[in-house]
Formats: structure tokens, C-alpha cells, sequence
């Protein structure tokens, strides 16, 4: 099986999972104890106000029916409307997406950034000073939360050391964009980096042991040409998969993050739902985390699959 | 026969707990790790002997005040010691985030021996259920449940055994599928044991293991996640002090007193610490010499 | 056969220690042996005995955390356990090279065969790429790997175990070494693919006037490969001399044991002789010679003092201090009979 065909294939593993979301998805509105519409509404409900949310969620129907209507309504891309500012959730969501996709991709990048050195570090001179150091960097790392990691870098970058950065916004402008999501994407890639600093420096650990650096060796050829062509080029596959199988871990860690920051993402949309009790948006935000998780566990999938050759297509 | 096929199982375990007595004291990450964590948890229990004020106690006149013989470490915006606060809070939390994981690891590990032991159509129908729940990100699972249930303790338990559990399932699911190979195992099958037998006498004890050390990096991550949602207002409610609701209440006041948000945090910090220093230990202890 | 002038390659008294938790292993103990220009000596000894742990050290490519702790490696005139280590690593591929045992794992999985024969050229020489390449294409022709265009872009997943071990030939050879070291290179292949690579490192051999030592448990490879023999115990070589000499007349209990425990398919014996009892521990190894607790003519002056290789006529050596025992037993039960 070629590589397109391993694309398809796991394209068409990727959609039961999608439907398994939104089931879940579903499933929330009826965890809530009591009417959903009326919790919902709360101190504003209604008699009048009530009923519209029965019809409009179709809660008279059965559980079943109910569900068809919501993957309908899915599929044509109506994810509700907000409660709150009684507009399209669908649009909503698309205005508020730039920031959150800019935070993951520059948080994943720098991520990787940081983790790729250190790990190397490390591993050279296993158990030496450098390394002890490194180990013990994630151990105090897993420990921060992120959001308090981003009041820090506030209290360092944003008020004190020169005031580089702004202390939260999205700015305006290319340049702008790019100045304000520096701290915040920071924060996500100190949150994310000790995971994979660790599993990278156990797995270039695990390389550097390999027969197939010997040879390299044994060929006389540069150190440095050892470490990054034979060593870090195998240990760099199981770190890919790691940062794949930590992906919601990023996607979460950029949620509380938008909240410290101020960034208008989805994330700071949805906490804003929850406290203005908006369901829909709610929901809504959560089944699009949940597809943007499965669709970058995707693509680690294949960048793994073209790092690593005896992957068998089948 | 039964008896023959129980011997090997039985002695592997011992061997492994012998080891274990012997070397634990010389092994440096798991002591400073047990110190560490021991310290923390003894003053979150001793809380009313090692604080002078009540956490919740205001003091109007005295607030931002800084660190002094009354108050170690001063007061917050509402005048409330901050000393107590912190070893209060870290009563609540640490008892929480202990706590959090106890049913993702109890449902976790049943769910993963058995797809791990029985493989076929239960193996596919967990791991189907495995990547459901993974999709989800964890914070944003927790963050709408806890909105769908309400703020609170309670919801925190449900969160966090909702998408908990998966890592489990996950790691003992592999160990499983390589234990089940062992010889032992053979011996039992043929010895007529019951399958739940061999599951919980004698595969699980040797790959318990490997789901403790993973519980421990796991109640930091639960831990994290309690504090977040502290921050955000959706976790323990005031006035139970919690160190996340502290940090969002200094938030406003960094400027001026920004220990308010940092302490406790670095309390977070330090349990995370002391957690991954004890679940280093562990695994080097593991580690046969 | 006389020994060649200088020789290329000069172990002496060779140590290596390996520093564990539980005591220092020593691993290698005093080995002694020379190689000269164009020689094929062998290396034999049972797992474990520092066969592998010697070559490594010549090489400077000991794994952590082993390391040379005395003796000389002389390679042409400069001892490599002192020599810094850039000239090391200069000395690589050029002018010595390594085989390995285990092709699968001695290559690297994510790099095709024909890119990881024309690196040390490329990187090591500093060849242009494609002249590195033109030379892998010429490499994999000359040890006889069939399509070597299409074949230089495969993974080595994609080859077989021979293909593979030809690669890694391909590999050593391709800085042009003047002596290539084997450790059990044929060890994890087939017999029938076993003798075609023992057949083309001899070809190689004489084509490109190499040295080689050859690292085995297997004396049939020794017999059929080597002029010169060194055999190795608990870390240190107990006797030396060509492999002619040894076979028919072995100066070492040891070495006669070993001989003693080949199925001889020519002379087909009811009882297999093994040596009893097992090596000893390299932590704590025994006062006097090592080899005392397990040997049939041991004596209580064997039980004391260090044995060092003695040279006896010739080029041969032993460290049996009663090295005419072994010679008495063969003349009255002849070990080899059809050699």
C-alpha cells in the first residue's frame, strides 16, 4: 500500500472517532441535572424562553431523534445559535479561530525548539552535569501550571524587564500579532516541553546505545554529524509521536493560556460561554477542540510515517 | 498442580519486594522525593497546629501587608493571612488531587487487563472508546463538565475519572499483552485456574507497577488541573481556600505585591517536585541492578 | 611462515575495566598479540571473554562506561590508547575499519544503504557527492550485491541478512582501510551465506592486500580464514602462534579443550567433551592462572601468581606455565585428523 492509500486509510479511521465526539458532545446537554433548558436559562428563564430552547433543541423528541438532528444539523455546518449574543456559533467560532491556530502552531514549534537542544544536551554525556540539570527541568516543569507559567512571564517580560512584550491583546497588524503572541505561545512551549524532553533524551539515550551509531562512528565520520544524521534523526520519530499523543495536552494548555493573556480564541470564547451560561457556544467549541485534536493527531501520523520508512503501508 | 503453577508467580513478586526494602534509603531521587512530599503533606494535616489565623478570617484594616512576626508571609487583598491560606488550601487540594485519581486508576486498570488479557472485539471496543476520549483535550473536557455539573468538588471527581482513566487502560494494556506471554501464564492456564484468578494473582502484581509510578506523574497532572480550574472559578469554591483561586485573587495585584499569585504556585510546583522525584526513585529502584 | 617485518597492528598487555555497581569488571586483562601487513589473525574464545571488548578498544568505540585503563595499541608505530581523540577518530575507516555482527541492527533503519556506504567518503574523505556516490555504486559491485544502482536506494530493512552483512563489508572498505576488524561477522547468518561472506572477505583480503582479525567462537571460520591465532580466556590471551601450529599442537589446556570440544565430522566421536565448570567472574577473578579451577593438568604452583603470555620458539606463546601438557595429550589422542 503506498503512501496515498495510508492517507485515505487513516482518514477513514479518523471518522468513526469524529462521530464518537460528537456523540459526547451530544451527550453533555443531558448530564445536566434537572431541565437542561431551564439550568441553562437559569436566573433569566422564561416560561416563553424555555419553550423556545425545547423546540429549538428539540428536547420533546426522543433521544435518538434528537441526535440525528444535531449530526445534521453538523453536517451542514450549523453548530447553533449563541445564546448570549444571538448570533451564528459557526461564525463566531471562525472570528475567533486565527489566534488559538497561530498559538498552536508558534507554542508546537517553539516546543520543539526548546526540547530538540536540551534533549541533545543531555544525552552526549549521559548522567554528567548537563544532564542532571536537564532531568531535572521537567520534573519542576510538569509541576507548573500553565496559566500561573504565564503570570510569571508577565511579571518578568511584560511589566518589568523592559516591558518588551504587551501584557496581553492580540495587537494589530502582521508585527503586532507576532509581538503579542510571543509570551503566550512561550507558555504553552514551557508547558509542553518537558514532556518531550524527556521522552526525546530516553529515546536519543536509547539511540546513542544502537549498533548503527558504532558504525557511524567506526566510519570515522564527525561527532556532530553522528548526533544529528544517525541519532537524532531515529530518536526524533518517537518524539514526533510523543508530541502527538500530547497534542490535547497542547490544545488544552492553549486554552487557560488565551485566558492570561487576553487572546480573543476560541478558548477565551468558550470560558466567556461558560460564565454567560451559553450552551451552545459551549458545546459547539468543545466538538471543534475535540476535531482540531483528532485532525493534528492525523498529521503527526503521516509526518511520522515519512520520517520512518519501515513503516508498512497495510 | 494449582499450587506448582502459583509458586513461580509468587516468587517473582517477593524478589522484586526484597530488592525493593533493601536499597530504598540509598536510592537519592526517592528520598528527597519522600521528604519532599512528606513535608508538604504533614503540614496540609497539621494545619491547625502550624497556623495562627483562620484562612478565611479577614482583616480590613490590615491588608497587603507584608511579611511580619504576626503574619510570616503577610496578608492578601483581604487581609486574610497568607501563610494559613496556603497550608489550608494545600490541605483541600493535595486531598483532592490524591484522591482525583483514585477511580481513573482503579477503572483504568480493569479495563485495560481486560483488553490487554482477552484481546479481540473487547480490545477493539475499549481502544475505540480510548480514542474518543483521548480526542478531547483534557482541560477542555474538564472545563465543560464542570459547567455541565456545576462548580465544585463533585464535578472535579467526575472530570477528571471521565478522562483519567484512559492512561491506564493504555499502560496496563501493554504490560498485559507482554506479561500474557510469560510461561507462568501458560502454567496457570493449563493448571485450570480461572481467568480472573490469573488476571488479579498473578499478572497484575507485576505490572501494577508500572500504573503506580505513572498514578504519581498523574496526580500533578490532576493537581494542575483542580488549581486551573480554581483560577478560572470553576473548581473549589470560596470560601474553601484553594491555590488557584489565590492566584487569580493576587492576579489583580501583581504589581505591588505579586507574591499573592507566585507562592502558591511554587506550591504546585514543589509537590510536582517532590511527586517526580519519588516516581524517579521508584522506577530506578525497579530497575533490577 | 615468517612474521612480516613490522607489524601493523601491535596489542600489548592490553586492560580494560568496566566500572559497575556491583565491582570493576576487568574485562580485558592483558591481551597480547600482533597483526602484520596483509596477516589474517584470529581471535577465539567463549562469550564473554573480552574478544569483542578488545576490538572495540582498538577502535576507541568502547560503550560507556568501559574504558582503557593500560597496555598499548600500536597501530603502525602509534599507540591509539593514548593518542587524542581526534586522531582517533581520523584513524577511522582510513586506516582501520570495523564489521559488526548484527547487520540489522549496525545499520541505520531510516537512511538508505547506498547513502550510509558513500557517507564516509563523503563526510570522512570529503569525496563531492557524487563522487561519493559513484564510489558506493563501485563498493556494493565489488562485494557482490547484485543491481547496485537500483539496490543503493533500498532501507536495510529491504535486504536480506547477507545483502546486509555485504553492505556493511561495503561500508568498511569504502575509506580504504588497511585493517579491518570483524566481530563474529557471520555469526548471525546462515551457513550457506556464512561461507559465501568468508569467501569474499578472503577474496577482499587478497584483491586489496588488507589485514584482518577476525573476532569468532567458531573455529571452523578460524581453520578455514586465519594464518595467525590468538585465543583468548577471562580476558586475556593464554596462546598465540599461526593457526597450523595451534590446531595440531595447542600449548594451552584451554586451547586443547576447545579443540577437543568441535564435532569432528571426519572422526565421529560418541561423547562430546565440553569443558566443565564456567569462566570466572571478571570482578574477582581467581589468584594464579584463570583457567586452574577448570584444567585437568593443573598444578598447585598454577594456583599463584600471575600468568603473562610467554613467548616460547618461534612466534608461538602461551601463558600455561606447564605448557607441555596440552602438547602431550594431543600426541596421544590427535584432536585434529583431517586438517
Amino acid at each position: 500500500m503506498d503512501r496515498l492509500s495510508y492517507i485515505a486509510s487513516r482518514l477513514l479511521q479518523v471518522i468513526p472517532v469524529i462521530f464518537g465526539c460528537t456523540l459526547v458532545c451530544f451527550f453533555m446537554l443531558h448530564l445536566v441535572p434537572g431541565d437542561p433548558a431551564r439550568t441553562m436559562l437559569g436566573v433569566h428563564a422564561t416560561p416563553q424562553g424555555v419553550a423556545r430552547l425545547h423546540r429549538e433543541w428539540g428536547l420533546d423528541q426522543p433521544l435518538w431523534r434528537q441526535y440525528l438532528d444535531y449530526l445534521n444539523r453538523l453536517v451542514h455546518g450549523d453548530l447553533g445559535t449563541s445564546l448570549f449574543y444571538n448570533l451564528d456559533v459557526a461564525q463566531l467560532i471562525k472570528d475567533h479561530l486565527p489566534p488559538t491556530l497561530w498559538l498552536l502552531f508558534l507554542s508546537a514549534l517553539m516546543s520543539v525548539l526548546i526540547a530538540i537542544p536540551l534533549a541533545m544536551l543531555a544525552a552526549s554525556k549521559p548522567d554528567g552535569a548537563r544532564d542532571q540539570v536537564v532531568r531535572v527541568v521537567p520534573m519542576i516543569g510538569l509541576g507548573m501550571p500553565a496559566f500561573w507559567t504565564g503570570i510569571i512571564l508577565l511579571i518578568l517580560f511584560a511589566l518589568n524587564l523592559g516591558r518588551v512584550f504587551p501584557v496581553g491583546g492580540y495587537g494589530h497588524g502582521f508585527t503586532g500579532h507576532v509581538r503579542s503572541m510571543i509570551l503566550p505561545s512561550l507558555t504553552v512551549a514551557l508547558f509542553i516541553s518537558p514532556i518531550l524532553i524527556r521522552s526525546l533524551r530516553a529515546s536519543l539515550l536509547e539511540v546513542l546505545q544502537a549498533d548503527y551509531v558504532t558504525t557511524a562512528r567506526a566510519k570515522g565520520i564527525p561527532e556532530r554529524r553522528v548526533m544529528i544524521k544517525h541519532a537524532l534523526r531515529n530518536g526524533v520519530i518517537s518524539m514526533v509521536t510523543v508530541l502527538g499523543l500530547n497534542i490535547a495536552y497542547l490544545v488544552g494548555g492553549t486554552l487557560v493560556v488565551e485566558q492570561v493573556f487576553a487572546l480573543p480564541g476560541i478558548g477565551q470564547l468558550m470560558l466567556a460561554a461558560i460564565f454567560q451560561r451559553d450552551f451552545t457556544v459551549v458545546q459547539a467549541i468543545a466538538l471543534v477542540f475535540a476535531i482540531l485534536v483528532v485532525l493534528i493527531n492525523l498529521l503527526t501520523d503521516i509526518v511520522h510515517a515519512m520520517l520512518d520508512p519501515r513503516v508498512r503501508f497495510d | 498442580m494449582a499450587s506448582a503453577a502459583l509458586e513461580p508467580a509468587t516468587s517473582l513478586v517477593e524478589d522484586r519486594g526484597r530488592g525493593f526494602a533493601g536499597r530504598w534509603y540509598r536510592t537519592p531521587s526517592f528520598v528527597a522525593g519522600l521528604l519532599i512530599l512528606g513535608t508538604l503533606i504533614g503540614l496540609a494535616l497539621a494545619a491547625p497546629l502550624v497556623t495562627r489565623y483562620s484562612p478565611t478570617a479577614q482583616d480590613l484594616h490590615h491588608t497587603l501587608s507584608g511579611s511580619s512576626s504576626q503574619h510570616w508571609l503577610g496578608t492578601d487583598q483581604l487581609g486574610r493571612d497568607v501563610w494559613s491560606r496556603l497550608v489550608y488550601a494545600g490541605r483541600v487540594d493535595l486531598k483532592v488531587g490524591f484522591l482525583a485519581v483514585l477511580l481513573p486508576f482503579l477503572i483504568g486498570t480493569t479495563l485495560g487487563s481486560l483488553a490487554g488479557y482477552y484481546g479481540g472485539k473487547l480490545d477493539m471496543l475499549i481502544a475505540y472508546l480510548v480514542n474518543v476520549v483521548v480526542a478531547f483535550p483534557f482541560y477542555v473536557l474538564i472545563i465543560a463538565m464542570s459547567f455541565v455539573l456545576g462548580p465544585g468538588e463533585r464535578s472535579i471527581y467526575i472530570a477528571i475519572t471521565f478522562v483519567g482513566w484512559v492512561s491506564y487502560t493504555r499502560i496496563i494494556r501493554a504490560e498485559i499483552l507482554v506479561a500474557k506471554r510469560r510461561e507462568y501464564v501458560e502454567a496457570a492456564k493449563v493448571a485450570g485456574l480461572r481467568d480472573s484468578r490469573i488476571i488479579v494473582r498473578h499478572l497484575l502484581p507485576n505490572v501494577i507497577m508500572q500504573a503506580v509510578i505513572f498514578a504519581m506523574s498523574d496526580i500533578i497532572l490532576s493537581l494542575a488541573a483542580i488549581v486551573t480550574l480554581g483560577y478560572l472559578g470553576l473548581g473549589i469554591q470560596p470560601p474553601t481556600p484553594d491555590w488557584g483561586d489565590m492566584i487569580a485573587g493576587g492576579q489583580n495585584f501583581i504589581t505591588t505585591k505579586w507574591q499573592l499569585s507566585v507562592f502558591p504556585g511554587l506550591c504546585v510546583v514543589l509537590t510536582g517536585l517532590g511527586l517526580s522525584l519519588l516516581a524517579d526513585g521508584v522506577n530506578d529502584l525497579m530497575r533490577p541492578e | 611462515m615468517s612474521e612480516p617485518a613490522a607489524p601493523l597492528l601491535e596489542v600489548r598487555d592490553l586492560q580494560v575495566r568496566i566500572p559497575l555497581s556491583r565491582g570493576t569488571v576487568r574485562a580485558v586483562d592483558g591481551a597480547s598479540f600482533t597483526v602484520g601487513v596483509g596477516g589474517a589473525m584470529g581471535l577465539v574464545g567463549e562469550s564473554g571473554c573480552g574478544k569483542s571488548m578488545t576490538l572495540r578498544a582498538v577502535m576507541g568505540l568502547l560503550p560507556r562506561p568501559a574504558e582503557i585503563t593500560g597496555g598499548q595499541v600500536l597501530f603502525a608505530g602509534e599507540d591509539l590508547a593514548t593518542a587524542r581523540a581526534s586522531r582517533i577518530r581520523e584513524l577511522r575507516g582510513r586506516g582501520i575499519a570495523m564489521i559488526f555482527q548484527e547487520p540489522m541492527t549496525a545499520l541505520n533503519p531510516v537512511m538508505k544503504v547506498g547513502a550510509q556506504i558513500a557517507e564516509g567518503p563523503y563526510a570522512h574523505l570529503g569525496y563531492g557527492r557524487r563522487k561519493a556516490r559513484e564510489r558506493a555504486i563501485e563498493l556494493m559491485q565489488l562485494v557482490g550485491i547484485p543491481d547496485p544502482v537500483r539496490r543503493s536506494q533500498s532501507y536495510p530493512h529491504e535486504l536480506s541478512g547477507g545483502m546486509r552483512q555485504r553492505v556493511m563489508i561495503a561500508i568498511a572498505l569504502s575509506c580504504e582501510p588497511q585493517l579491518i576488524l570483524c566481530d563474529e561477522p557471520t555469526t548471525a547468518l546462515d551457513v550457506t551465506i556464512q561461507d559465501q561472506i568468508l569467501k569474499l572477505l578472503l577474496r577482499l583480503r587478497e584483491e586489496l592486500g588488507m589485514s584482518i582479525v577476525f573476532v569468532t567462537h567458531d573455529l571452523a571460520v578460524i581453520a578455514q580464514t586465519c594464518q595467525t591465532l590468538a585465543v583468548m580466556y577471562a580476558g586475556e590471551v593464554v596462546e598465540a602462534g599461526t593457526v597450523h601450529e595451534v590446531f595440531h599442537q595447542p600449548r594451552h589446556p584451554y586451547t586443547l579443550g576447545l579443540l577437543r570440544s568441535v564435532p569432528d565430522p571426519v572422526d565421529v566421536r560418541d561423547v562430546l567433551d565440553s569443558i566443565p565448570g564456567s569462566p570466572p567472574d571478571l570482578v574477582a577473578p581467581p589468584p594464579g592462572c584463570r583457567f586452574a579451577p577448570r584444567c585437568p593438568f593443573a598444578e598447585d604452583d598454577c594456583l599463584e601468581g600471575r600468568k603473562p603470555l610467554l613467548p616460547l620458539e618461534g612466534d608461538r606463546a602461551s601463558a600455561c606455565i606447564h605448557p607441555d601438557r596440552a602438547a602431550e595429550s594431543v600426541r596421544e589422542q590427535p584432536v585434529i585428523t583431517g586438517v
